[in-house]
């Protein structure tokens, strides 16, 4: 990694499926590895009512404006915020759809579209909760600043100790995402 | 030879109170002051001057002092007693600063079962403010703020915070007395002393001593009236004795 | 210098307040706010300290004012409509003298408003906030970083001046993650004269802690020492960050998460040949009003941007004087102002 960047993402979904953990383990990996980052999550009543969303910056120069208003990268998770988000992705952004979600059509071509069944992916592990993981791995292998194997090292520092029976299941929804994509 | 039968207590100084003639604060402070030197918690105790006539307590008892906003002494001692267990907190309240505006910082007090004890005069009226209505004044009793006699229609029955407070299971002392005589003073004295003795023995929680004290200015009675009137009518509605522990 | 670790900046905030001494927290629950509570709820027992959940937070300001009589380090926390109810315990803190720490991670208003960051609290924060002739200390950081580091200074500066220190940030401050260092800035508390404190009466006459004061002039005499003592912070206290402001045409003024905001801003206005700085005041009060002075004038420019309708701009304006026009950006009600409308007021002031 020579050239200077920065990143910004907007990750989005509903209440449960792990937005705000996929937000973090992502902060850490950058943090982790050398970037700069900030993690913005979305609080209050804007988390009930089932939508989640959080706002990720990371670079290798300090992160002025930690608000995400035009992402690089949208990850979307569900119909809902595909609807919501899809119009603010920066032209010439990537879009990463759930496709066993998301059914619709995607009317932009300034965007690049990387589709993937997110859930199916987890269901095939027999993991249903780690389409958060998936969609990581899809993230960081359709991106070169960060391996899918980083993320995979920071999980024991974003997941509660009582889920640490989970880590080797949550790898491999990272590492199986990664290579959906391959 | 002579030999000394009274004296003022250590921690009561020797001053002229600016407290109206018959007035149960003096006496309620001399109380105070006497179980804190027979107690020997001078040392350790520190106390809580309310808004109302008793907003200068700091200047008759001779002990560190706080002054504290309107209500909110029960909140002040909350902070003091948690940061200084092994102290003797007091807070000294009436009936406006406890029963009125303070009513969420006493009840809370009380709900946590704070270990402190809440000093009560209750004389059924706003005496520094010029006589107003307050939520204990007495149905048909006249205020600056109900000319025509307090009605219950409008202004709701007294509040007898006493026995409100003696159901929260935070709170493990409390008795409602009266300084209108020499025995009730005695009692008086000895529920301020049960319940001083009970933060010392680190019993756990919350203690008020309730006084019914005279106001003969804005009762408009004499000295004495206002002693009888205590006896003879306030204790109808706030009845004497120990209510919990 | 220990490792950084991700901290929201609540989080962040509770562990420096506990590394700096801190004694006792009061707090109540209000948005966006609510994790300095819950992490003060945890290891405040753990340290064998203090924590109280109150039943208000006029009650919380209260059990502050009874912990920082007896001497104690002692601190809530809340948001705006929270700090609004304070401010009558601010007051007695100002009055009594009391070293205390508040926590205001302003949101949107007025009334209940919403949940929202804003900075539409600035007027509060720097005028007393409460009634009576009072300042106190403010003090504004722009990072999750800052916002720890400043947490020992609060304590400190409490502690030296004897007065409530308010530490202001905002829901983006407080929500947002970062890498952080809470020790980067640890030391041990300052040593102060507490012989004021209640307690342990031996050896002296009783002390009283009291903001009532009867008697010919005796108000105006302690209104007095409190003024002269407010004047030693503005000499001595002024904090500020001022970025390119030399060959500047045009300073942005701007304070806390807006400062990032205009920072991105002033970027991309220096990419395309725009000769623009960054002025951020740290102390809101007191105001870096003499350094604002000094760069007035000279056919300069200023912008305040903020996350309100125009406060803190009324104190550029002080500053300047008339030497410089001042112009302002600002977004509230929640809304946080864009870089590129920020970049555009730029422009616009250099056309």
């Amino acid at each position: 990694m020579t050239n200077s960047f920065q990143e910004k993402i907007t990750i989005a979904g509903f209440g449960g499926q792990g937005i705000m953990l996929l937000g973090k383990l992502l902060a850490q990996t950058a943090m982790k590895n050398n970037l700069n980052v900030t993690y913005m999550p979305a609080y209050g009543a804007e988390v009930r009512g089932g939508t989640a969303n959080c706002m990720v910056c990371l670079g290798t120069d300090p992160i002025a404006n930690p608000m995400v208003i035009n992402p690089d990268t949208l990850i979307v998770l569900n119909k809902a915020s595909f609807s919501k988000f899809l119009p603010k992705l920066k032209s010439g952004g990537k879009i990463i759809v759930n496709t066993s979600k998301i059914d619709n059509a995607i009317d932009r071509d300034d965007i690049e579209v990387i589709a993937a069944p997110i859930d199916d992916i987890a269901i095939a592990l027999d993991s249903p909760k780690s389409a958060n993981m998936v969609a990581l791995g899809i993230f960081l292998q359709s991106h070169s600043f960060l391996s899918p194997q980083m993320a995979c090292d920071c999980l024991c520092d974003v997941l509660a100790k009582r889920y640490h029976s989970m880590l080797q299941v949550n790898a491999d929804a990272i590492l199986k995402g990664a290579q959906s994509i391959q | 030879m002579s030999t000394l039968v009274y004296e003022k207590p250590e921690s009561l100084y020797d001053r002229k109170t600016h407290y109206c003639p018959g007035c149960g604060h003096g006496v309620a402070h001399r109380l105070i002051a006497e179980t804190i030197d027979e107690l020997d918690i001078r040392h350790k105790t520190i106390g809580i001057a309310p808004v109302g006539c008793s907003v200068l307590a700091y200047n008759y008892l001779n002990i560190d002092m706080v002054e504290v906003a309107h209500g909110r002494a029960p909140a002040v001692a909350t902070g003091m007693k948690r940061v200084k267990p092994d102290h003797i907190i007091f807070a000294y309240q009436g009936d406006g600063d406890l029963a009125s505006i303070g009513c969420a910082e006493i009840m809370h007090a009380a709900h946590r079962g704070e270990d402190i004890t809440v000093i009560f005069v209750n004389n059924a009226i706003y005496g520094m403010t010029g006589g107003q209505m307050a939520p204990t004044t007495m149905v048909g009793q006249i205020a600056s703020t109900c000319p025509n006699g307090r009605d219950p229609l409008k202004e709701g029955y007294p509040m007898q915070m006493a026995e409100i407070l003696s159901i929260m299971p935070g709170a493990t002392y409390i008795e409602r007395c009266a300084i209108t005589d020499p025995a009730n003073i005695r009692k008086t004295k000895k529920a301020i002393k049960h319940a001083f003795q009970r933060q010392l023995d680190g019993e756990n929680g919350f203690n008020m001593v309730e006084i019914l004290s005279p106001c003969p200015t804005y009762w408009r009675m004499s000295p004495v009236d206002a002693k009888k009137h205590i006896t003879e009518q306030m204790t109808k509605t706030f009845p004497l004795g120990k209510l919990k522990g | 210098m220990s490792e950084k670790v991700l901290m929201c900046g609540n989080e962040a905030v509770a562990e420096a307040a506990i590394q700096a001494g801190l004694d006792a927290f009061f707090g109540y629950p209000i948005t966006p706010q609510n994790e300095i509570p819950e992490y003060m709820s945890r290891r405040m027992p753990e340290e064998g300290r203090v924590f109280v959940q109150s039943e208000s937070e006029i009650a919380a300001i209260n059990m502050v004012y009874g912990a920082a009589a007896t001497g104690a380090r002692a601190m809530t926390s809340s948001s705006s409509p929270g700090i609004s109810l304070k401010q009558e315990g601010i007051s007695y803190l100002a009055g009594s003298q009391l070293p205390a720490v508040i926590v205001n991670m302003m949101r949107g208003g007025p009334g209940l408003g919403n949940i929202e960051p804003s900075q539409s609290d600035y007027f509060q924060a720097t005028r007393g906030g409460g009634h009576g002739d009072y300042y106190h200390i403010a003090l504004a950081g722009n990072s999750v970083q800052e916002m720890a580091d400043l947490m020992y200074d609060a304590f400190d500066l409490a502690d030296k001046y004897r007065g409530p220190v308010m530490v202001i940030g905002d829901g983006i401050l407080a929500q947002m993650i970062e890498p952080v260092d809470v020790f980067a800035k640890k030391r041990p508390p300052i040593q102060t004269d507490k012989s004021w404190a209640l307690g342990n009466l031996k050896d002296r006459s009783p002390n009283i802690v009291n903001s009532l004061f009867l008697g010919d002039n005796v108000l105006e005499n302690h209104n007095l020492r409190l003024q002269a003592k407010y004047q030693i912070i503005r000499d001595t206290e002024v904090r500020f960050e001022a970025t390119d402001t030399e060959d500047a045409d045009l300073i942005v003024v701007a304070y806390g998460i807006a400062s990032r905001i205009a920072s991105s801003a002033i970027r991309k206005a220096r990419k395309k040949g725009l000769k623009v700085g960054l002025f951020r005041p740290i102390t809101l009060w007191p105001f870096p009003a003499k350094p604002i002075a000094a760069l007035a004038g000279q056919g300069r420019k200023f912008l305040a941007v903020e996350l309100s309708y125009g406060q803190m701009v009324e104190d550029v304006r002080l500053a300047v004087n008339g030497a410089s026009p001042v112009d302002f950006y600002g977004r509230a009600g929640g809304s946080v102002p864009t870089v590129e409308a920020v970049l555009e007021k730029i422009e616009e002031n250099l056309k």
